[in-house]
Parts: structure tokens; C-alpha cells; sequence
């Protein structure tokens, strides 16, 4: 069983895209006075999970406009949208439509701000707070409390508006506004390195220290739309596509050159915050590889990947620790090849017993495990081994330099883990297409004819757990160098759901899926850290999402038309059909 | 046959493996018995003390536990957020229950705390039920054709939306459950201690549990659910609404744990956003343990597991002078239901569900 | 010597007795055909000698051992294939590699020979490839071995599961209604293509099929099932003129009208002396 399939239906996502037919004015007027109601619950839900009052505090245009604000002005805005999609109707009726429905989001907002003058119930909704009241009225007071109303229905009739466009204006509208909020998100991450280059001044000018400046608004804006623009009418992917070969290739060295380049030189002057953070990236890239060929290749979900993870880190913990517990004081890179094979060999005694457990059963399991191993960890039992709660502390770092090489601190984790995500990916690579591989994706595909056709389950899949674990535990290893010390309260549960989750979002068995699924999940948190309260309501939310979409996940692996690069020149020519060659 | 010497070594070595595995775990369940009763350290009382709390959390996961047996009977899904309807209910009860006490009514005596408990129960079952079709309707319904891993990733995807909608709208601290005096009065028996919230605890999942079992093997939507169960697509042609089946399922399954949630409260005295993850799996344990899809089995395993998490630790653990060995209580439980899943995955009633494979 | 007896095999599901103290031989390098009405239990033997189900009851040897036991791959690697009434290719892998999973138990690389890329491993893959290639080219899929198994027609992915059967070298092949949904003239290939596997190879061969031109053309014996039950067992001239399957075939009543037995049970068909010599499918 697999998510892969390639033979799933495309189950219903949105509500019938194309079938809401040129509807009848009856259902028709409801379905705007529906799409109303579900806004101003969406708003309602946006103001009270306190995603509007928090991302208040992140401007997105410098004195402007903030992140919250945006939040719910676009909530407003795709109210609007929704309820004015697909119905051919007259200009003044769409934008009326649109109206109606963004302002009945608008009063619900309304009433909020009303409801909150007269009962103070922050003891229980602690988002239902002044502040939230003066986001939505601007500062007015109760008496502004028309302000959402009116913004709501502005921003509906917009919409509408909008639906009249032409489809390519719409869509390079669409472009400009994802792109200043892309731009806008990630303001500092590109602000801080620029500033150590020759276009400081650039950066002072369109970046902020937190989002962009207004100039750099209008700029993003105008630049993106006008790219977009010069890509629709000279359609610059088609004419890449037509050269020859040789000259794709003249474009295409370079530009993979300057991205490897890129990522090596990535950390450099990001300071050690950012550092740190695409450090944690570059870890879970590694684990994300791990646990793919578990789950991706061989197709188990195993959920206690975090027992591996901890096995690691407190093999290393123990062995290079120069205080209380460590027994060796072992270098870095002794102790790590005893983490990982002493991780493999957690791997092969915990797979035995659940060899013959499938699909959810073995998700619960495995998860079962993992929590095990992390009451055990944190336990009275194991303390004079291996800490309790306590944990382990003073783990050296890998490599000792001065504090001002460019391998300092988090930096060193970065390369490291850099390597060992390479390392790992190139044997994902070579076993995905080896006897190994194709076993294990037969088992994922179907168990049952994968064992009629005399691949060994018990062997196999044992396998799929050794080298998932051997990871897992690298990944540990180089956890426990990055922090320093490991703690019971490290292995937490929520360890393998990340690193599940980033490979589904990014989709199985892919190795760039793997990557972008880890910039998406464990990126993006990290740096925003108001974001981080609420990472995994955006986890369940794109998770949900992701399967009603796009099950298959962000980049699947393409079915790789190998050339059959093993078999060579000794091959008799295809015409001569000699059918016995056996 | 040429199978090699080393394919029948590793063959040899991992039945040994699954033999140890055996004889470990029940060597340490008898001879740590024996060790903790010959020590004398603990009275009688004690162990019945122990028996009676393990009654009481045994019966709040048979409740939990219906829930994931009959959405697995019907859909063949662990519905990964069903534990977080248990924290709706929880959270709900709370709101009740607090006014409740802000209104001077709760400490009143027996009557008026009792009738705080099944206002808090109705308004949990109230709260928790549409919260749970909600999220069958957005999460799990577009998905009832998929491969099985699919609607299992979107449950935990539901499951997180779930628990931190929670954190963002109540905040992210701990709620107390205001006291209730007459709860925590004890029985009139000499000898045992046993409170009155065990005996209202244990009572009132008897009386859900039973209604739901003639609910399920009396009325027609029960019939219906149980044909559905059996065999969707023959249901269909029978002319039963699949759709009503599953959507009553799980309004019914959350019904008993936004009910279980305020015993639990009551119980535990506290719920916040995390409240229902470890009850839940440990509740879906109960289930696999009775044997899925088998609704007495999971009220049997639900009992079974309360009492082996309460008993467990003292009498298996403390003999061998395991220090604080309730801080491993979770472990028993989880290696209970690793052990039943390896070697006896239908578990103890066994399965409900035809298994059909070529 | 026969290659495979079961002696008193019986298997039940329930209170069902699927197969009922059924007695089979096949006769190394023959080709044998398990005919019977719907649910007579023709699949569920399969299974049983494939090791998908544990029999209750009796015993079946295959050359000279006991196979009861065994789980489903070493029955495979004692040299037994098969294929799937519904066919069950691994889905998301393409044509060529669904040859080479199917190789599996006859290449030795190690995933430690496999990760370094060492000589001995990049040999053994190059032998598996071109064994995969001829296999495809065998059953007529030369330019499809890039395609997913799940994009190919119907009738390709047939010919795909029987090549990924021969992929493992079998000595006695399984085929389970390798005709179904073809048209004739897909399933006069689909004969000839078997008599040619047995002739060239050796493989002793062993179908269900409910196509009595394609069972009546090619068959050295015929076993007729019903209810589990052996009722039937001789050359196609025997079966056809057996009273007993023309009851079981037309139901009670029927069995005197030897007349209509032709509607059921065709007569053999001309059959091409030199089936060796024929066309293959892939070369058709
Ligand atoms: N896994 C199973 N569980 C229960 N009953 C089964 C199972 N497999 C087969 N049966 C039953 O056993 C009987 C024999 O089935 P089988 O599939 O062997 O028939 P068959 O001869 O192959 O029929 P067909 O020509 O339709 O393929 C049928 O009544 C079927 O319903
Ligand atoms: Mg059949």
C-alpha cells in the first residue's frame, strides 16, 4: 500500500470545481450567503486561534501593514473570491456578490469587537484580548467597530472585481501579491547576508529588519509583475526547452554550479540565529533521507523513528561526554560509527517482533516504541546510566576551532550534516536501484506476490529497518553534537511525526522532495517564531490538505527512465528476436 | 531446498528471538509478582486500592476505546484524532463544571454536584460530537477510497489541528478542575477505600456502554452500521445509506468520549490541549487488545488495560526494586499492546472484521 | 516421475470446503489444465500449492519434497511461478523492473556490494538487465519496458506477469486464467505463446481457464473441479464426452443431450502441427 499510487482517484477537494453549474439564482444567492458564513468563520477562527493578534507583531510592509493584518484582510479578500468564482454574471452583480459575502465576514468580526466591549472573557480566550479588538478597528475603540464590516465588504466587492479582469492580469496580480508576501516573509534571511556585501545600501532600502520597506513593496511588486509579464508573452521556459541540448547545457552547469555554490556558502554572515536554523534543516533533510527508505522505498511507516534518533545521540552522549556520565570521552567522529551501528542493531531487534505487522497497526507499533524508549530515557530506572531528566550535558563539538572560523558553532553542525545528507542520498540512490530496492518497493507495492516471487520478507524488511535506524541514529549523533547535550525531553514523539510528516508533504521516495519538505516544515518554523507556537496546526493543516490534493506530496519521484546504464554494449541488437535466452 | 546456511541461522536466531521475547516478559510478570507479594511490603488494601483505580481508568478507556473499534469496524482507519475529541469533551465539561462552581451550585451537596456531572456529560457529548462529524466530513470523508495510509496521515493531520486550535484559542496552560467536595468522600465500607467519583466514574460507563451495545444490536441504524461493517459495497445494494452508517458511527464514538473526557477530568482534576494524546493511544491499545472491531471486546480491553496500568508497575516492577516504577506504567502499556499485535493481532475476544486476501 | 502430486488435499474456509480431499499429479513437462464452473475451488488450489494458503489436510510434493510447510518464497525458489486471476503487477514500477524484481532469488549482490558499486554487483545487474530484456522482448514488450506496469493495456500487462514469472526460472509454471478479457485473437496467441514455452524450455505448465478453445487446444490433461471435488480427469476427447462435467458444466438434466455439448465444450480445434515452429507472440 502506497501513497504513490498512481491509480488513485483524485478525490474530491474543493467542492466540485467545475461542476458548480451556471447556477440557478436561487441556490445561487445562497451560495454567497453561504461562502459569507464560512469566512466570517474562518475570520472568527483566525482572530480567536490567535494567528491575527500574534503575527500582529511581524510587520510585512514596514509601517504598513503586518502579517495578521494580511492574514485577515486576504481571509476577507478569498471570501469574496469564492463566493464571485465561476458565475457568469453582470460586473455590478459580482462585485454586489462579493460584497455581501466578505462583509458578512466583516460583521461577524463586528460583533466580536462589540461583544468584547461588554464581556472581558480573556480568563478563557485569552486571544479575545484589547489588543486584538484595536487590530480590528484600528486602535479606534468600540466605535470603530464598523471598520471590519466595511473593510470586509470593500474587500469582497474588490474581489468580485477582480473575477472581471482578464484571466492574465489576474494571474500576474496573483503573482505580485504572493511574491511580496514571499519577499515580505522572508525579509530578514536575505536582508543579513546583503548587508556584508557590496549592496548594503540596496538591502537598507527594500528590506527591513523585519519585512519590506515601503520602496521595497512597489519594487517587489512592480519587478514580479513585470517578470511575469516578459514569461507569458516570450514564454522563456518554451524557448529554453527548444535549444539544443549543448547549449541547455551552457545555461544549465552554470546555474547548478552557483546553487551548490549557494548552499555551501549559505551559512556564512547569516549569523549564528539563521545558522542554527538551516543547520536544523539540513539534520532533518538527513533523518527525512533516513526514514525514507523506510517508508519510502520499502513502505513502513514507522513512527517510533525517534527511538533510532535517541539511540544515537545517547551512544554519543555517552562516549564523548566530558562530564558526569560520558564513560569514554571518546572524539566526535569515533563515537559516531558505534551510534549508528549500535542504532542498526536497535533497528534489527525492534523490527523482528513486528515483522508481520502492516500498514496502520505497524504506524501504532513502531510509535509505541518510540515512546518506550523515551519513558525509559528519562526514567529513575536508567538515571545512573543515563541521566533521568538530567540528561547528559557537555558533549564536545565535532571539530574545535576558534570561534571566529568559519566552522563555528552551528556552521560545523551545517557541513556536517550537509555531508551525511549527501552521504545518505547517495546510498538511498545507489540501493533504490539495486536487487535491494526493487525488493523493497515490490513489498510496499504488494507484499504478498513480493514474497511469491521468492524475496525473503523477514530478511528484507529487517533491512529496511537496519539502515532507516543506522540513520535516524547518525541523525541523533549529529543532534547531540549540535546542542551540546541530550535530554529525555529531546525525544519527543513529535521527532517522527517531523520527520514523517516532511517526507509525505514532500513527497515519498523523492529525494528533492525530502529537502523541500524539510524547508517547508522545519524551516519555516524555526524562523518565525511567533509561527513556532502554531507549526503543527500548519502541520495538520497541510497534512489534511495534502492528501485531499496532492497525496502523492510536492515533488514525487518521477519514474526514472533509467537508461539502462548497466547493461551496455554486449546486448544482441533488438531486431534479432531470439526469444530463448534463458 | 538451498537455502543457505546463514538464511537458516538468521531464521533460527529470530524464533529464538520471539521465544525470549516470550518467556522475558512472562518471567518478569511471575517472578516480580512473587518478589513484590513476598516482600510484604503492601497490604491488602493496597492491591484492592489498586484493583478499584484501575476499574475506574479501565472503564473511561472501554469508553474511549468504543470510538476507535467501531470507526475501525466500519471505515478499517484508526482515527488518529479521536483522543482529541476526548479533550473537546474534557474542555467542555470544564466550562460547566466551573460555572457551575463560580455559581456557588456545585459544592452544594450530592444532588447539586450531580446534577453539575450530567449537565458537564451532556454538554462534553454536545460539544464533542459535532467537533467529531466535522472532522469526519472535511478530513476523512473525501478520502474513503483511498490507498490506507492516506486517511491515517490526514487523521494526524486532524489530530494536530485539533490539539492546537485548542492551545491558540484556550491558551496553552493547564485548567484545574474546581473541587467537588462530594467526589472525593469515600464509601462507607471498612477496609477498602473506595471515593465516590470511582463509583460514579464506573457506574455511568456502564450505563453508556450498555445503551450503546443495545443501540448497536437493537435498532435498525444499529443493524445498519453493523451490515456496513461487514460489507460495505453488499450494504449499499441492500439499499442501507452507507453514508448515515459511518456519519452515526462516528457521532456515537464521539459521544462516549466527549463523555469520557469530564470522567476523566473529574477524575485527573485537570485538562488542557495535550489532555487527550496519551489516553487516546492508550484507548486504541484497549481496542487492538479486544480485538478490533469487536464492541465487548473493547470494553473488555479497556478494562484489562486500566488494570494492568495500575496493578502493573507495583506488582510486576516493584519487586525487582525498580525505583519509582510508576514513572514506567506508560511502558507496560505499550509493550502490552506491541506484544499483542505480534502474537495476537486479533486480539482477546478476536477481530470483527473479514479479512480478505487473495 | 511426476513433478507435483497432491494427495487428499483439502482446504476450508469456514464451514466452505473450497477443495475436497483433491488428488493431482502433473507429469514433468507437461501441459495440464484445471478446468471447473465458478468458485469450484481452481484458485484456491493454486494457492495452496503456492503457499498463500496452510491446507488443512493431505500433502503436496513437489520433486520429491514436501511443500506444505513452506512460506511462499522458498516454494518460489524450489522453482514454482505463478500469475494472478486479477492481475497483480507491482503497479508503480515499470515494465522492465517488475522483470528484474521478479529475478530476485537468482542475483547475489549484496547491499553493502550495492552501496560501493563493486565490480560483482555491477556484473550481476548487467546480467539482469539483459535477461529482463530478452524476458520483454520473449513476450512481445521490446519498446515498453519504461512504461509503468499500471499504463500498460490489459492484454500487455498479462504477458508482463507470465514474463516476470519466467523471470525466476520456474520448473513448473502457474497460470490462473491467462486468457481472461482477451479477444480470440489475443488468446490464440496467448496459446500458442504457452505450448511455445513449454516446448523451448522445459516448463512444465499448469492453467485455469475457462476458454474451452484455448484448454481443449492445448492441454495433455484435463482435471475438472466442482464443488472442490475431483470429478473429471483425462485428454480433452475424455473430458468432452464425460457426463459428469457436461452435468456439472449445463447443469441437471442436460448431461443426456450430448448434442448441445459443443456449446459448452468445443471441440478441439485444428491445431498447428509444428506449435514450435508458430509464431510467438512477440514476433506476431
Ligand atoms: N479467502 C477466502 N475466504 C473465504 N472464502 C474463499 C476465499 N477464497 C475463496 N473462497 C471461496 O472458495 C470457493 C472457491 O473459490 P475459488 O476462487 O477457488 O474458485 P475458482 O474455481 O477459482 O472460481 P473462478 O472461476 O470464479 O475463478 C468460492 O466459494 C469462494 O467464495
Ligand atoms: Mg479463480
Amino acid at each position: 500500500m502506497t501513497v504513490t499510487s498512481a491509480g488513485m482517484p483524485a478525490t474530491g477537494a474543493a467542492p466540485s470545481a467545475n461542476g458548480a453549474a451556471p447556477a440557478m439564482p436561487v441556490s445561487f444567492q445562497r451560495r454567497v450567503i453561504r461562502t459569507g458564513l464560512l469566512g466570517a468563520v474562518i475570520a472568527l477562527y483566525l482572530c480567536m486561534v490567535g494567528i491575527v493578534p500574534i503575527f500582529n507583531a511581524r510587520p510585512l510592509v514596514q509601517g504598513v501593514i503586518s502579517l495578521g493584518q494580511a492574514a485577515l484582510i486576504l481571509s476577507l479578500f478569498a471570501t469574496g473570491f469564492v463566493a464571485t468564482r465561476r458565475v457568469a454574471e453582470s460586473s455590478g452583480r459580482l462585485i454586489a456578490d462579493g460584497a455581501i459575502a466578505g462583509g458578512l465576514s466583516g460583521v461577524a468580526l463586528s460583533a466580536l469587537v462589540l461583544l468584547g466591549s461588554v464581556v472581558d472573557v480573556r480568563a478563557f480566550l485569552p486571544n479575545a484580548s484589547p489588543v486584538l479588538y484595536g487590530i480590528l478597528t484600528f486602535n479606534l475603540g468600540t466605535i470603530g467597530f464598523w471598520i471590519p464590516m466595511a473593510a470586509g465588504a470593500v474587500l469582497g466587492g474588490l474581489a468580485g472585481a477582480i473575477g472581471l479582469a482578464s484571466p492574465r492580469m489576474r494571474r500576474s496580480l496573483f503573482v505580485g501579491l504572493i511574491s511580496l508576501f514571499a519577499l515580505g516573509l522572508f525579509a530578514g534571511l536575505i536582508r543579513t547576508p546583503m548587508l556584508q556585501l557590496p549592496v548594503a545600501e540596496l538591502a537598507r532600502l527594500l528590506f527591513a529588519s523585519d519585512g519590506l520597506t515601503l520602496i521595497g513593496a512597489v519594487v517587489v511588486l512592480v519587478a514580479s509583475v513585470g517578470l511575469h509579464h516578459v514569461q507569458r508573452t516570450r514564454r522563456l521556459d518554451l524557448q529554453f526547452a527548444a535549444l539544443p541540448p549543448s547549449r541547455r547545457r551552457r545555461i544549465q552547469v552554470p546555474l547548478i554550479a552557483l546553487a551548490a555554490v549557494m548552499i555551501l556558502v549559505l551559512p556564512q554572515g547569516l549569523g549564528s540565529f539563521f545558522a542554527q536554523v538551516i543547520a536544523i534543516v539540513a539534520l532533518y533533510v538527513m533523518m527525512g533521507l533516513g526514514l525514507n527508505i523506510t517508508l519510502g522505498l520499502a513502505g513502513l511507516l514507522d513512527l517510533g523513528f525517534v527511538a533510532f534518533f535517541a539511540v544515537g545521540a545517547y551512544t554519543v552522549g555517552l562516549l564523548t561526554s566530558t562530564a558526569e556520565f560520558g564513560i569514554a570521552q571518546w572524539p566526535f567522529w569515533a563515537a559516531v560509527p558505534v551510534a549508528v551501528i549500535v542504532a542498526m542493531v536497535f533497528g534489527a531487534f525492534l523490527g523482528l517482533p513486528i515483522l508481520s505487522i502492516r500498514g496502520d497497526y505497524l504506524a501504532i507499533a513502531t510509535m509505541g516504541f518510540g515512546e518506550i524508549i523515551r519513558i525509559l530515557a528519562g526514567s529513575d530506572l536508567l538515571k545512573p546510566i543515563l541521566g533521568g531528566p538530567r540528561g547528559i550535558i557537555n558533549i564536545p563539538k565535532p571539530i574545535e576551532v576558534p570561534p571566529d572560523s568559519f566552522l563555528a558553532g552551528p556552521n560545523q553542525i551545517y557541513y556536517i550534516a550537509l555531508i551525511g545528507a549527501a552521504l545518505i542520498a547517495f546510498v538511498a540512490w545507489r540501493l533504490r536501484g539495486s536487487r535491494l530496492g526493487r525488493a523493497w518497493i515490490a513489498i510496499r507495492e504488494d507484499e504478498d506476490v513480493a514474497e511469491a516471487i521468492g524475496i525473503n520478507l523477514i530478511q528484507t524488511k529487517i533491512l529496511a529497518y537496519m539502515l532507516g535506524a543506522a540513520f535516524a541514529g547518525l541523525g541523533g549523533a549529529v543532534f547531540a553534537a549540535l546542542v551540546g547535550s541530550i535530554f529525555a525531553s529531546s525525544i519527543q514523539l513529535m521527532v517522527s511525526i517531523n520527520v514523517a510528516s516532511l517526507i509525505i508533504v514532500g513527497g515519498m521516495g523523492s529525494i528533492p522532495g525530502v529537502i523541500v519538505g524539510a524547508i517547508f516544515l522545519i524551516g519555516l518554523p524555526e524562523l518565525f517564531r511567533e509561527f513556532s507556537e502554531y507549526r503543527f496546526l500548519f502541520y495538520g493543516i497541510a497534512l489534511i490538505a495534502m492528501m485531499q490534493l496532492r497525496p502523492e506530496g510536492l515533488l514525487p519521484s518521477k519514474i526514472v527512465r533509467r537508461e539502462f546504464q548497466h547493461g551496455g554494449g554486449d546486448e544482441p541488437p533488438e531486431s534479432s528476436a531470439s526469444p530463448l535466452a534463458l | 531446498m538451498k537455502a543457505s546456511l546463514i538464511e537458516r541461522l538468521t531464521e533460527g536466531a529470530i524464533v529464538a528471538f520471539l521465544w525470549l521475547l516470550r518467556v522475558a516478559v512472562v518471567l518478569v510478570v511471575v517472578v516480580g509478582s512473587a518478589l513484590t507479594i513476598m516482600s510484604g511490603r503492601y497490604s491488602l488494601e493496597v492491591y484492592v486500592g489498586l484493583v478499584v483505580s484501575g476499574l475506574t481508568l479501565g472503564s473511561i478507556y472501554a469508553l474511549i476505546a468504543l470510538g476507535y473499534t467501531m470507526v475501525y469496524g466500519i471505515l478499517r482507519m484508526i482515527n488518529f484524532a479521536h483522543g482529541e475529541i476526548f479533550m473537546a469533551g474534557a474542555f467542555a465539561g470544564y466550562f460547566v463544571v466551573t460555572a457551575s462552581d463560580k455559581l456557588g451550585f456545585l459544592n452544594q451537596g450530592a444532588v447539586s454536584a450531580m446534577i453539575t456531572i450530567v449537565v458537564a456529560i451532556l454538554v462534553a457529548v454536545a460539544v464533542a460530537t459535532p467537533v467529531a462529524l466535522l472532522v469526519e466530513k472535511i478530513a476523512y470523508r473525501p478520502l474513503r477510497n483511498a490507498p490506507r495510509l492516506v486517511p491515517l496521515i490526514s487523521a494526524i493531520g486532524a489530530s494536530f489541528v485539533l490539539q492546537y486550535t485548542f492551545r491558540g484559542l484556550f491558551g496553552p496552560g493547564i485548567y484545574s478542575y474546581p473541587t467537588v467536595d462530594f467526589l472525593d468522600r469515600t464509601l462507607p465500607i471498612s477496609g477498602i477505600i473506595v471515593r465516590y467519583v470511582d463509583v460514579i466514574v464506573v457506574i455511568s460507563a456502564f450505563v453508556m456502554m450498555t445503551g450503546l451495545y443495545l443501540f448497536v444490536m437493537r435498532t435498525k441504524l444499529g443493524t445498519a452500521i453493523r451490515a456496513v461493517s461487514e460489507d460495505k459495497d453488499t450494504a449499499a445494494l441492500m439499499g442501507i445509506d452507507v453514508n448515515r452508517a459511518i456519519v452515526t458511527t462516528f457521532g456515537l464514538g464521539a459521544a462516549m468520549a466527549g463523555a469520557a473526557g469530564v470522567l476523566y477530568a473529574l477524575l485527573f482534576r485537570q485538562v488542557f490541549f495535550m489532555t487527550g494524546f496519551v489516553p487516546g493511544i492508550k484507548a486504541f491499545t484497549a481496542a487492538v487488545l479486544g480485538g478490533i472491531g469487536n464492541i465487548p471486546g473493547a470494553m473488555l480491553g479497556g478494562l484489562f488495560l486500566g488494570q494492568v496500568e495500575s496493578i502493573g508497575p507495583t506488582l510486576f516492577l516493584d519487586g525487582f526494586n525498580v525505583p519509582s516504577p510508576n514513572q514506567l506504567k506508560d511502558v507496560i502499556a505499550f509493550t502490552m499492546l506491541v506484544l499483542v499485535l505480534v502474537f495476537r493481532p486479533s486480539g482477546i475476544l478476536g477481530e470483527r472484521i473479514a479479512r480478505s486476501r487473495a | 516421475m511426476p513433478l507435483l502430486t497432491a494427495t487428499a488435499v483439502t482446504k476450508k474456509f469456514g464451514g466452505l470446503t473450497a477443495v475436497n480431499n483433491l488428488d493431482f499429479e502433473i507429469e514433468q513437462g507437461s501441459i495440464a489444465s484445471l478446468i471447473g464452473p465458478n468458485g469450484a475451488g481452481k484458485t484456491t488450489f493454486f494457492n495452496c500449492i503456492a503457499g498463500f494458503y496452510q491446507i488443512e489436510a493431505g500433502q503436496i510434493v513437489f520433486d520429491g519434497q514436501p511443500i506444505q510447510r513452506l512460506r511462499r518464497d522458498q516454494i518460489a525458489h524450489l522453482g514454482i511461478s505463478r500469475t494472478y486471476q486479477n492481475i497483480r503487477l507491482f503497479a508503480n514500477m515499470t515494465a522492465m523492473e517488475n522483470i528484474l524484481v521478479g529475478q530476485h532469488y537468482h542475483l547475489r549482490s549484496s547491499w553493502i556490494g550495492a552501496v560501493l558499486g563493486t565490480k560483482g554487483v555491477r556484473e550481476d545487474e548487467g546480467r539482469a538487465h539483459r535477461e529482463a530484456r530478452r524476458l520483454l522482448r520473449f513476450v512481445g514488450l521490446q519498446n515498453k519496458g519504461d512504461l509503468l506496469a499500471s499504463n500498460l493495456p490489459y492484454g500487455d500487462q498479462r504477458r508482463l506477469e507470465v514474463a516476470r514469472a519466467l523471470a525466476n526460472k520456474p520448473r513448473l509454471l502457474l497460470l490462473d486464467e491467462p486468457t481472461a478479457g482477451m479477444n480470440p485473437a489475443e488468446s490464440q496467441q496467448m496459446t500458442e505463446f504457452i505450448r511455445h514455452l513449454r516446448d523451448e524450455l522445459g516448463t512444465t505448465i499448469l492453467l485455469i481457464e475457462h476458454e474451452m478453445r484455448v484448454v481443449m487446444g492445448i492441454s495433455e490433461k484435463i482435471t475438472v473441479l466442482h464443488y472442490g471435488q475431483k470429478i473429471a480427469e483425462g485428454t480433452p476427447i475424455q473430458i468432452q464426452t464425460d457426463p459428469l462435467v457436461i452435468e456439472a458444466y449445463l447443469g441437471r438434466g442436460s448431461a443426456g443431450t450430448a448434442g448441445h455439448e459443443a456449446t459448452a465444450i468445443p471441440a478441439v480445434e485444428a491445431t498447428q502441427g509444428g506449435a514450435s515452429a508458430g509464431p510467438t507472440p512477440a514476433s506476431a
